[in-house]
């Protein structure tokens, strides 16, 4: 009988591991390989965020140009203090406004910003003062029922 | 009346000293694992053990839970028109539970039992004491190796499981039921994050540590086991009772890092 080759099986073993590791990490865990900066940090602050999670898409025209790094409380002005980070390709004017939409009727929350018309461009680490705030499908149906009130 | 509160306290004080056999003997094998000098090749073969020759098992019961996910989510989904959420349902469900649950008992079931029944074995026929008697560390010839090949297996075979599993949905999904190649794909890219394939690694590395743990010391201590018995039937029994044992523990371990991780 041939004599089993254990260091080449465990080997291949370790290879499709590591294999499946990487797929998962990097596809769908999101992480970084080599920490390159391919993106660039956008603040912008809301009345109401709700329903927005960290990780959440940000589009301009439908398509993904970045997404939502972290959502916090400004503690003075209570808004939400939203940070992006968007593609180093993209570019958005100083009136460009940031509003908060959601995907369908059930879908997930994403932030959708409409290009302005302003010749200057915000630099990194700035923000965005245009903002509208997350529609909210209760407030709408009681605004349109109690109208009349 | 008397007697039935003694045997209550009796049993109370076996089940104790049990556990604290089994916690003393993590502890000597922690020590061992960082005392040199570090001998690799006993890693590899037991690696090779637990590791490479499970890997057919787990391709096949990986592919056949990604199937079944992929057919019950598609018929639960479609009932409320999203059937497009497919590719994240399976990949969540599989890397954040399944996967290193499914592929702990099938481990469970092909090395666990194997490991409890030599080491009983090798126990039973006193080779144990004789390598005792030749100053030869019984934890560090036996059993560190196997813990240290269960914590570096059990990851690895996790990912293959996750992996050939979102394959397995795919066909079955894509392939069979017409959901959109792109949907399930890029649905599963958007939906699964950091934060899950983290717990489905911290879960895999607990229930490899766990499983050769609980199998070695029940094979480890068949001699000091209360229903007696050395030979072929304490084996038996014993091997029986680790197996039992490591997967109750591993579902309940589940709950728990669940629990905290969430």
């Amino acid at each position: 009988m041939k004599k089993v080759n254990v260091e080449l099986v465990v080997g291949l073993f370790m290879i499709l591991g590591f294999a499946g590791f990487a797929y998962i990490a990097i596809k769908l865990g999101d992480v970084e390989l080599f920490g390159q900066q391919n993106n660039y940090p956008v603040s912008a602050s809301f009345n109401s965020v709700s329903g927005l999670k960290e990780g959440a898409f940000v589009e301009i025209a439908g398509v993904r140009v970045g997404k939502v790094t972290s959502i916090r409380l400004d503690p003075e002005e209570y808004e939400a203090v939203v940070t992006l980070s968007i593609d180093n390709g993209v570019r958005l004017q100083e009136d460009s406004i940031a509003s908060i939409r959601t995907a369908g009727i059930m879908g997930d929350r994403f932030v959708s910003i409409t290009p302005g018309g302003a010749e200057e461009y915000i630099e990194p680490g700035g923000e965005i003062e245009e903002t509208e705030s997350a529609i909210s499908l209760e407030e709408l149906i009681s605004k349109y029922i109690f109208k009349d009130e | 009346m008397k007697k039935l509160v003694e045997k209550l306290g009796d049993g109370a004080l076996y089940y104790i000293e049990q556990i604290g056999r089994m916690g003393i003997f993590l502890g000597i094998c922690f020590v061992n694992i960082l005392k040199p000098p570090y001998k690799l090749h006993p890693i590899i073969k037991q690696v090779h053990f637990i590791g490479a020759r499970s890997m057919f098992v787990i391709v096949v019961t990986g592919a056949f839970t990604g199937m079944v996910l992929g057919l019950q989510g598609y018929y639960t989904l479609s009932r409320f028109g999203s059937e497009d959420l497919l590719g994240s349902a399976v990949a969540l469900g599989l890397i954040r539970e399944l996967g290193p649950v499914l592929t702990a008992l099938m481990v469970i079931g092909r090395a666990g039992s194997a490991i409890c029944a030599e080491i009983g074995i090798m126990r039973s026929t006193e080779q144990i004491d004789t390598l005792e008697c030749m100053a030869i560390d019984p934890y560090r010839f036996l059993v560190v190796p196997k813990i240290v090949a269960g914590i570096i297996s059990l990851p690895l075979l996790t990912f293959i499981f996750d992996v050939v599993g979102i394959l397995g949905g795919y066909l079955i999904g894509v392939a069979l039921l017409g959901v959109s190649h792109g949907a399930y794909f890029n649905g599963m890219y958007e939906s699964v994050l950091w934060n899950d394939v983290e717990m489905g690694i911290v879960k895999s590395f607990v229930f490899g540590l766990l499983l050769v743990w609980i199998s070695a010391a029940k094979g480890f201590f068949l001699h000091l086991e209360r229903k007696g018995a050395f030979g072929p039937e304490g084996v038996s029994r014993i091997t029986t009772d680790a197996v039992v044992l490591a997967s109750v523990t591993i579902l309940v371990w589940d709950y728990l890092i669940s629990a905290i991780m969430l």
